[in-house]
C-alpha cells in the first residue's frame, strides 16, 4: 500500500517549492476569483425591479391616474415616459426604451363607474422572459386586487389570504443567493487550472518522462501533485467566505466547519479534473482549453444560475456528473438553509466518488502513457 | 525479485533478440547486444533508429514486444521497478526543475530515490565535491551555463549510488570545454566501476568509448571495441588501404580522384581527402598524376579508419543488402 504512493513526499516538497517560488501565479490565482466575486455581488441584481415603463393614459380621469400610481408603487414599474398616441407607445417598446406599454383606453374610467368590465392594454416585451414573467405576474396582480376591491367594496377582509414567507433570504438579497454558488464555480476554475498546468508544464520541460525513470509511483505522483493544490483551493475558500460574510454581508446560517469538510471531497474531484486534463493535454495551451471545457456546463448545467428543475429531462444526468452540482447544493445548504451534515453527507460522498474515479482514470492514463511514451 | 540466469549475471546489460514493434512499424529488430560492467557502451545511430526505443525498452518504460534483457542482472520484464531503483537515467533535455535552486534539484531527486536525511545529504556533499557545484548550490539552475545544466542533470541522476547511468545524447548543445570535461568526469566515474550507456552524434566522443555499437533503422549493425570495428573486412577490405591526401584543392581533387581506378571510394576531411585504394596503388603515380593536373598535393599518407568510415562503409552495405533483399 505504501509502495502505490512512493515518490509522494518528494513530489509534495517540491510541488510546494514550485508554489512558493512563483507567487505572481499563486497572488494571480487567489485573485482573480475575489475579483469576479466583487463584480457580481456589487453588480448582479437578480430582483427585477423598475422596468422600464410608457403610459399612454388616454381617459386621464381620476380612476385611471390610480391605477397607474398603483402601478408605480408596486417598485416594478418605472415610467420612463408619458405618451399620447399608439405610434409612439410602440415605438418606445421597438426602441428598447421601455420594456412594458400600459394603454388605458379612453373609457375606462366610465366603464367603471358603470359597474361594467374595463380593459387595460398592457405590452410586455418578451425578449427577456424573466422581466416578461414579472411584468405579468405583478400586472395581474394589480388587476385582481383592484377587481377585488371594487366587488367587495366594504368588505374589508378577503375570504382566502395566501401569505407567502420567504425563508432563507427573507429579502432576496442577490449576494445571498449568488456568492454560495460563485463560490464553487471559483474554486473548481481555480484548482482545475493549477493542477492542470503543473503536469503540463512538466511534459513540456521533459521532467514527467524523467519522473517515470525512477521509482516514483503515478499514485505518488499524482497525490503529491494534488495536495498542495488541495491546500491552496482550502486557503481560496477561506478567504471567499470570509469576504462572502463581511463584505457582502451574506449571513452563514450552519456550520463553517462542516462547509470546510465537505469543501475537501469538492476540492479533490477538481483537482483529479486537472489532472485527467493534464494526462491530455500536451501543451499549456492545450490545456487551457480543455480546462474551460467544464465551467460552461458547471455554470449552467449545475443550478448556480438557472434552477435544475426547469431542465429538459436529457439534461438532468448531465447535472449529476458535474461536481459542482453537489457543491453548490452543499454550499447553499450551509450558508443559507443552516443544513448539517444529516443533509448533506450524500452530496459528500458523491463528490468523493467522482474525485475518485476522475483520479483512477487519469492515474491509468499515466500509467499507459509511462509504458507507451 | 526474478533471479537471473548465471551467464547474465556478470554483465552490466545483456539483450537478446530485442523487437519492438509499434502496429505494422518495427522500430527496433532482433537487437542482441553485452555491455560489461564497468564500460563506456556508445550507441549510436542515425535520428530515429530506434535509439531511444532501446533506451525505454531497457529502462522499462516500453514492453518489449519479442526478446530477453537484464540489467544489473535484473529482468526488464518483470522487475522494472527494481531496475528503476538501480539505475540513474540523463534525458536530452537535462529534466531539471528550472525554477528551482541546484540544491532544490538535488534535494528532489535524492528524495525521488528514497533516500533517508543523512545520507541524502552526504550524498549531496560527495556530488557538489566531485561535479563542481559548490559555487552554484543557490542559484537558480534555469540562470546556469548549459555546462553546468548537465553537470546538475548528470548529479542528480548518480545521488542514488547506481551501478549503470543511461545518458541520452549528453553533449547536444553543449560547448567543447563543457564537453571534454564531462568526458573526464565520465572516465573518473567509470574507473569506479560505474557502467554507462551513452548515445552520441558526436563521432570523437563514439571514439573515447570503450564499446560501440551501431543502429540503423533497427538493425543493429556493428558491436564492438573501437579498433575491432576498424578492423573489419566490411570496413577494410582486405588488399586495401587507406590513406590521407592533403590538398588545398579538396574539390578538384575529389572529383578527379573518383574516376582513377584502384581508387575504391574518396571523402573529403577539411583539407585533406580519405580514399580507400587498392594496396598495390602506387602512391607516387598519384601524386604525379594530381600535380600533372595542376592540382597541388602535399602529404600522402595511410590512414587508420575512423569510426566515422566504419559507420560509413557498414551503412552503405547495408544499404545494399536491403535493396536486394528487396528485388
Amino acid at each position: 500500500m505504501f509502495d502505490l504512493f512512493r515518490g509522494f513526499g518528494a513530489i509534495f516538497y517540491k510541488e510546494a517549492l514550485h508554489v512558493r517560488r512563483d507567487a505572481g501565479t499563486l497572488f494571480f490565482s487567489l485573485t482573480m476569483p475575489l475579483l469576479q466575486m466583487f463584480l457580481l455581488g456589487f453588480g448582479v441584481d437578480t430582483n427585477i425591479r423598475q422596468i422600464n415603463t410608457v403610459v399612454y393614459n388616454a381617459d386621464g380621469r381620476r380612476e385611471s391616474r390610480e391605477l397607474i400610481d398603483r402601478m408605480k408603487n408596486s417598485d416594478t414599474f418605472h415610467v420612463i415616459s408619458y405618451v399620447e398616441n399608439d405610434h409612439d407607445l410602440n415605438d418606445l417598446i421597438i426602441a428598447g426604451k421601455a420594456r412594458v406599454g400600459i394603454k388605458v383606453p379612453v373609457d375606462y374610467s366610465d366603464r367603471l363607474l358603470h359597474n361594467m368590465s374595463a380593459q387595460v392594454l398592457v405590452l410586455i416585451d418578451g425578449s427577456d422572459s424573466s422581466v416578461a414573467g414579472q411584468a405579468i405576474n405583478v400586472t395581474n396582480a394589480i388587476g385582481l386586487d383592484e377587481s377585488l376591491r371594487r366587488v367587495l367594496q366594504d368588505r374589508s377582509t378577503f375570504a382566502v389570504d395566501m401569505r407567502p414567507k420567504l425563508l432563507f433570504n427573507p429579502d432576496s438579497r442577490s449576494p445571498n443567493f449568488f456568492l454560495p454558488g460563485l463560490t464553487a464555480i471559483m474554486l473548481l476554475n481555480v484548482t482545475t487550472f493549477l493542477t492542470a498546468f503543473s503536469i503540463v508544464r512538466e511534459k513540456e520541460r521533459g521532467t514527467l518522462e524523467q519522473l517515470f525513470v525512477t521509482p516514483v509511483r503515478p499514485y505518488g505522483l499524482l497525490l503529491g501533485k494534488l495536495l498542495p493544490y488541495l491546500g491552496i483551493g482550502f486557503f481560496e475558500l477561506c478567504l471567499i467566505l470570509f469576504f462572502m460574510r463581511f463584505v457582502f454581508q451574506v449571513p452563514i446560517h450552519g456550520s463553517v466547519f462542516l462547509l470546510a469538510i465537505l469543501a475537501l471531497p469538492y476540492l479533490f474531484a477538481a483537482l483529479s479534473l486537472g489532472i485527467l486534463i493534464s494526462s491530455k493535454a500536451n501543451s499549456q495551451a492545450e490545456a487551457m482549453q480543455l480546462a474551460f471545457l467544464p465551467i460552461l456546463p458547471s455554470v449552467f448545467f449545475s443550478g448556480y444560475i438557472f434552477p435544475r428543475e426547469t431542465m429538459p429531462a436529457i439534461f438532468k444526468p448531465i447535472s449529476y456528473m458535474i461536481p459542482a452540482t453537489y457543491f453548490i447544493n452543499i454550499t447553499r445548504g450551509v450558508i443559507l438553509r443552516g443544513a448539517g451534515i444529516k443533509h448533506l453527507w450524500t452530496d459528500g460522498l458523491a463528490l468523493f466518488a467522482i474525485g475518485t474515479i476522475l483520479l483512477v482514470l487519469a492515474a491509468r492514463r499515466f500509467q499507459k502513457k509511462v509504458i507507451m511514451a | 525479485m526474478a533471479s537471473a540466469p548465471n551467464n547474465s549475471a556478470e554483465a552490466a546489460i545483456s539483450a537478446e533478440h530485442l523487437v519492438r514493434r509499434f502496429g505494422n512499424f518495427t522500430a527496433v529488430n532482433d537487437v542482441s547486444f553485452r555491455v560489461e560492467k564497468g564500460e563506456i557502451f556508445g550507441f549510436l545511430g542515425p535520428n530515429g533508429s530506434g535509439k531511444t526505443t532501446v533506451i525505454k525498452m531497457l529502462t522499462g518504460l516500453l514492453p518489449l514486444s519479442e526478446g530477453s534483457a537484464y540489467v544489473e542482472g535484473l529482468d526488464v520484464r518483470t522487475d522494472s521497478e527494481g531496475i528503476r531503483e538501480r539505475i540513474g537515467y540523463m534525458s536530452q533535455n537535462f529534466s531539471l526543475y528550472y525554477d528551482l535552486t541546484v540544491a532544490e534539484n538535488l534535494q528532489f531527486y535524492g528524495r525521488v530515490y528514497g533516500l533517508d536525511p543523512a545520507r541524502l545529504k552526504q550524498r549531496i556533499d560527495e556530488i557538489v565535491q566531485l561535479n563542481g557545484l559548490a559555487p552554484y548550490l543557490n542559484r537558480l539552475s534555469a540562470q546556469l551555463s548549459g555546462g553546468w545544466k548537465q553537470r546538475l542533470a548528470l548529479g542528480c541522476a548518480m545521488l542514488h549510488e547506481p551501478k549503470l547511468l543511461f545518458l541520452d545524447e549528453p553533449t547536444a548543445g553543449i560547448d567543447p570545454v563543457a564537453r571534454r570535461q564531462l568526458w573526464d568526469l565520465l572516465f573518473e566515474l567509470s574507473g569506479h566501476g560505474i557502467t554507462f550507456f551513452v548515445t552520441t552524434h558526436y563521432m570523437d566522443e563514439a571514439e573515447r568509448c570503450s564499446h560501440v555499437a551501431y543502429i540503423y533503422y533497427g538493425k543493429l549493425i556493428a558491436d564492438g571495441t573501437p579498433n575491432s570495428l576498424r578492423e573489419l573486412p566490411e570496413v577494410q577490405p582486405p588488399g586495401t588501404l587507406r590513406v590521407e591526401i592533403t590538398t588545398p584543392e579538396v574539390t578538384r581533387a575529389l572529383r578527379f580522384a573518383r574516376q582513377i581506378p584502384g581508387i575504391r571510394s574518396a571523402t573529403i576531411f577539411g583539407q585533406s581527402i580519405h580514399a580507400l585504394i587498392d594496396d598495390h596503388f602506387n602512391l607516387e603515380e598519384l601524386r604525379e598524376q594530381l600535380l600533372k593536373n595542376g592540382i597541388a598535393v602535399g602529404e600522402i599518407r595511410p590512414l587508420a579508419a575512423s569510426l566515422e568510415d566504419v559507420f560509413v562503409e557498414l551503412t552503405n552495405k547495408h544499404q545494399a543488402l536491403l535493396e536486394t533483399a528487396r528485388v
